[in-house]
């Protein structure tokens, strides 16, 4: 890899030499700090790292353009008929559509069903990553800054949330409010914001004691400004990598509740729900039904960890 | 280097800045241990470290008065009070005449801009995230000092020049300076509000020996072109020679020896100011490097009996050892806290 870059670098500078004219020097974007940089280049470094980057773009890629991708609309009742019920993956329909990876009871195109379940399985593990992120980013903020009772009672609140077994506060919220992608979400959110609410407040009650936050206040800047224009933008790398490991398990979370049965709706089917569908015509030896979906599942978990784990190693401040 | 001390003979100078029996105690935060005990009812007395004890003094318009004590003393704490940045616990400290904790609206924005820190790690005291340019416009943007682009930016040139960096630094972040240069970025950073006092907290302290003549004089010629009053802070008497008018010798929390300048250095009265001197390298003694004074310095916590320098004094008596002395003026301008001075 090294050599490479190396090779390149010369190919370059040879390059303007021939030319004899100088680059332009191109302006580095706002927050473009060379640590930065550093950073990504380390983390593109990793084979096994570009392998589930590579992962996710697709998943990304086809989530976004599902409709030209997907051969059928899963959700659209009459684009899928019961008479292609448990096809064998490869085999034709009544009306000669072939089915790559074969149909679910319901002559559904498990492919297009997968399409569509990552699109879910993503959707939920981003939105509610990103609401309890900036929930918890808040709260820990304020906690951290404003000290005393306010921050007593947050904090307890916290270790409240955190004392349950997950997937058990999950369980009891939607039994009560019901099924659906959004309160799925909701739930997600509720059990999660208190993680980064305390990785947030530890990160900023060490950045608080730093001089240039004493200098923010020296010169008269207000808490709100502190907080989040001083103390945020430093202590946010801690909980964003965090982050990138809880969206696995946000989505890890919502293909559980949905193959218990109180996630998402039949009608709207994620990962976790079309696994759980297939699961009863395992032992006939449909395996199909419950195993590509598993499959699809696994590999967005994976290489979001990948990804998240190696953004963890790379943001090491001893490394950098 | 400048002659500060000679005063014009009618110019009785205003004090700008007073502290009364100010104190500050920081309670460690009780351990779980310590709570449980709390709860059955045993409560121990809370632990807490009182880093600064009774301090009385006041700072003249224009002065340079030298804070000097060993690390750990008290002197951050006392500078961060006087600045505001932390509420003292006990006493009061008064700017321009009005109690600074009683301060509202734009009297509080007056001492807030007016009195300005110079930090002591010019590593830890720049936001890393921020451009030199964006560190030096926030203030102005924040208190509306100046509005329109053009004027921002022509005052945080001004500023960059007046502490001797390049205008184009601005666009840089503060980890591609050397130490020497994020301090005068400080400094600028301190500057541009327009302070008229300035609390300087071992602003060379960090800085190469190379580096830190420079600073100095750069504060010395900002004194002069400004009519700042500082407050400068350091372990050693020999930087504070340079620059000082008076010198306050403080020893844990307390200052036990206040003197114009040449007189401390010429005839210092208290014991511990005695062994400060001598640990200065000179050809004289033939010192060639700064020692420490001799004996562990003691623990906050727990501050010796009666005066609390005896288990390192020279001149200890059983006296000292269960009385701590008060404090005396021994010459007009010069108090001394010891018992060596009660006869006097
Ligand atoms: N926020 C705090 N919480 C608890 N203890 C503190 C705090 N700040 C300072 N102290 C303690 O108060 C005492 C005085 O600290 P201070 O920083 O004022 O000393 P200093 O004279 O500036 O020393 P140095 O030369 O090392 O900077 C020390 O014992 C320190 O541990
Ligand atoms: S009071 Fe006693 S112990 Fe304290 S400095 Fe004076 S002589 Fe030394
Ligand atoms: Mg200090």
């Amino acid at each position: 890899m090294t050599d490479t870059s190396q090779q390149l670098t010369g190919q370059q500078a040879l390059g303007q030499q021939g030319v004899g004219e100088p680059v332009p020097q191109r302006r580095a974007p706002i927050g473009d700090t060379p640590q930065r940089r550093a950073m990504l280049k380390r983390l593109k470094r990793r084979p096994s790292v570009k392998g589930s980057l590579i992962a996710l773009f697709l998943i990304v890629v086809i989530g976004l353009t599902l409709p030209f991708f997907a051969p059928q609309n899963p959700y659209d009742l009459t684009s899928f008929s019961v008479m292609d019920n448990r096809l064998a993956p490869g085999s034709e329909s009544f009306e000669g559509t072939r089915f790559l990876l074969g149909t679910d009871q319901q002559g559904r195109d498990m492919l297009s069903a997968i399409f569509y379940g990552l699109r879910v399985s993503l959707l939920v593990g981003l939105v509610s990553t990103g609401l309890a992120l900036v929930i918890g980013v808040c709260v820990g903020l304020v906690a951290a800054v404003m000290g005393g009772r306010i921050e007593a009672m947050l904090m307890r609140l916290v270790d409240f949330i955190l004392g349950f077994p997950t997937i058990l506060v999950a369980l009891v919220m939607l039994a009560m409010i019901g099924r659906g992608v959004d309160k799925v979400i909701l739930a997600i959110v509720v059990v999660q914001w208190a993680n980064y609410a305390r990785i947030m407040r530890s990160a900023a009650l060490s950045e608080r004691r730093r001089e240039y936050v004493e200098a923010a206040f020296n010169l008269g800047y207000g808490k709100p400004r502190v907080m989040f224009r001083h103390i945020m933008p430093n202590s946010l790398n801690a909980v964003l990598v965090v982050a990138t490991v809880q969206i696995a398990s946000a989505i890890t979370l919502e293909a559980t509740l949905s193959f218990l049965g109180v996630g998402v709706p039949v009608t709207q089917p994620s990962l976790g729900l079309l696994v759980a569908s297939g699961f009863d015509y395992l032992m006939s030896g449909d395996y199909w039904i419950s195993l590509y979906p598993g499959i699809a599942l696994l590999v967005l978990i994976f290489s979001l960890n990948l990804v998240g784990d190696r953004l963890r190693t790379a943001l090491d401040p001893k490394r950098s | 280097m400048l002659d500060t001390t000679t005063q014009a003979p009618d110019a009785v100078p205003e004090t700008v800045m007073e502290l009364r029996g100010l104190e500050r105690e920081f309670a460690r935060k009780p351990v779980l241990a310590e709570r449980l005990m709390k709860l059955v009812g045993k409560a121990p007395d809370t632990p807490s470290l009182k880093a600064v004890r009774s301090v009385d003094f006041a700072i003249r318009e224009g002065e340079v008065l030298g804070l000097v004590g060993e690390s750990g003393c008290g002197k951050s704490t006392l500078g961060r009070m006087i600045t505001g940045i932390i509420p003292p616990t006990g006493g009061a400290v008064t700017y321009q005449g009005a109690d600074i904790s009683a301060m509202k609206g734009q009297a509080l924005k007056d001492f807030t801009l007016g009195v300005q820190m110079i930090f002591q790690d010019p590593y830890a005291s720049l936001n890393p995230r921020q451009r030199v340019g964006e560190i030096l416009a926030e203030p102005l943007r924040v208190h509306g000092l100046a509005t329109d682009k053009a004027d921002i930016r022509r005052r945080v040139d001004a500023a960059l020049t007046e502490v001797g960096l390049d205008t184009s630094y601005r666009d840089r972040y503060p980890h591609q300076f050397s130490g020497g240069q994020r301090q005068r970025i400080g400094i600028a950073r301190a500057l541009i509000v327009e302070p008229s006092f300035l609390v300087c907290d071992e602003p060379i302290a960090a800085l190469d020996v190379s580096i830190q003549a420079q600073v100095i004089n750069l504060f010395l010629a900002l004194r002069a072109k400004r009519n700042l009053t500082y407050l400068f802070i350091s372990h050693d008497l020999s930087v504070v020679r340079h620059i000082a008018d008076r010198v306050a010798i403080m020893y844990l929390g307390k200052i036990v020896e206040m003197a114009p300048a040449q007189e401390i250095f010429a005839n210092p009265a208290h014991p511990y100011t005695r062994t400060l001197l001598e640990q200065i390298p000179s050809v004289k003694n033939r010192k060639r490097h700064f020692e420490a004074v001799k004996g562990e310095i003691p623990s906050p916590h727990k501050p010796p009996s009666g005066c609390a320098f005896h288990p390192r004094c020279p001149m200890a008596t059983a006296r000292c050892r269960a009385e701590a002395p008060v404090t005396r003026e021994i010459a007009p301008g010069r108090t001394v806290s010891c018992h060596l001075h009660d006869a006097n």
